[in-house]
């Protein structure tokens, strides 16, 4: 291969595959949204997007060495008083040293999920107001609505 | 259209693409969003303050009270638009309407949803009670006991889903659950504390300041549960019959 697109790769696309990832997917739901003409494809374009921009922030809060973000040692204190004799193991719980590097990082993952809650709120609602869309004009094809609703327009 | 929508989305992305020049790479622990000090603090604290072991329920319920506070209204404002926007009482809603033939899935869904519906909202329950100490939460387990209806009034037909969980009850259920979170805040309130300020409910709840914290992540979290459940069933009732909670699916 050419030196220059495997320099290429090996700098920018394998440390970073997560946001090639989160745009991909968020450039088709995006381009799912300009173009279809079916009102029920541009929301499958909006919960495309939504998805694209979750996985970009829960990405961020990846470490290396991280694991989930619930701490593991909860309800050790009965093996605090136990071996109270072993010197460092007590002095580690009793200033209850946490490494950060060993949780991901929790933040995107509570944001996110009250992203979720938001994106399944709009998209109940715009499913709700596209069926009375269809009640009203009998299609859901954008450009036959915006047909209907000029004056002209035959109804 | 197509060529024009193509070329904007092709410009936007190299631009998105070229910006990830600057972002850290994959799993750095050193990056600016996990080596800030709000971050740092949520993990080294959150265990040593509120005695809860999972960060992201502690930061949901606790930190961040004001937040999840209104996700849930948010959630009761879409349930109360769609019923708005779609419900319609023609022709519904009369004894009769119970008595149609909506009997839902053959014989062999119908057994199988009887056998594993207990399961699904028993381990719901689970999730809603065991949140701070596991993965899990009052959204998490409230969208499992909402599906554990939805899959009722699959197997069985609406109306049979709708004689346990009928409209008015769902809706009762949706107004309890905020009004359970809202009230822990004013309840704190009126300890003299701030409002979702847990520490000062240590007067009326077993254990200290932390463990007040603990189990009020808990009593809100419920609150969290009931909305979701009943908005998330309201949700497919309306959307699944047009509005008419009739006949589903």
């Amino acid at each position: 291969m050419d030196p220059i697109i495997a320099n290429f790769i090996e700098e920018n696309i394998v440390p970073k595959f997560n946001y090639w990832i989160y745009v991909i997917l968020m450039m088709i739901g995006l381009y799912a949204m300009i173009t279809k003409n079916n009102l029920i494809k541009k929301l499958i374009g909006m919960a495309i997007f939504q998805t694209a921009i979750i996985l970009f922030y829960v990405s961020i809060g990846v470490k290396e060495a991280g694991g989930i973000p619930i701490i593991s040692h909860h309800g050790s204190e009965h093996h605090q008083e136990a071996g109270a004799h072993s010197e460092a193991g007590s002095e580690n719980l009793k200033h209850n040293i946490i490494d950060k590097d060993k949780y991901a990082n929790p933040l995107p993952h509570v944001l996110m999920l009250t992203a979720i809650v938001v994106g399944v709120s709009t998209l109940g609602l715009a499913l709700a107001i596209s069926q009375r869309i269809h009640k009203s004009f009998g299609t859901l094809e954008e450009d036959e609505i915006l047909n209907k609703l000029r004056p002209g327009g035959h109804d | 259209m197509k060529l024009f929508g193509l070329i904007a989305v092709f410009i936007v992305g190299v631009l998105l693409l070229s910006a990830t020049q600057d972002f850290p790479s994959w799993g750095n622990p050193r990056s600016a969003a996990s080596d800030g000090e709000v971050s740092s603090f949520y993990i080294e604290k959150t265990e040593a303050v509120t005695k809860v072991p999972n960060m992201v329920t502690a930061v949901l319920a606790d930190f961040r009270g004001y937040d999840t506070m209104f996700e849930t209204v948010v959630i009761f404002i879409a349930g109360i638009g769609i019923i708005a926007v779609l419900r319609n009482f023609e022709g519904s809603d009369s004894s009769i309407d119970y008595d149609n033939d909506d009997n839902g899935a053959g014989l062999l869904a119908r057994f199988t949803c009887s056998l594993i519906l207990p399961f699904i909202q028993i381990f719901a329950l689970y999730v809603v009670a065991h949140g701070h100490h596991s993965p899990g939460g009052g959204f998490q387990g409230g969208v499992m006991l909402g599906a554990s209806y939805i899959l009722l009034a699959l197997a069985f037909g609406l109306s049979k889903a709708k004689r346990i969980f009928s409209e008015r009850r769902t809706m009762i259920f949706a107004a309890v659950g905020i009004f359970i979170y809202v009230g822990w805040g004013v309840l704190c309130l009126l300890l003299g504390g701030e409002f979702l300020n847990y520490s000062v409910l240590d007067s009326i709840l077993p254990g200290d300041a932390m463990m007040a914290r603990s189990y009020s992540m808990l009593v809100v979290e419920i609150g969290v549960a009931f909305t979701v459940t009943a908005i998330m069933f309201s949700m497919y009732s309306n959307l699944s019959t047009r509005g008419r909670l009739s006949k589903g699916l």
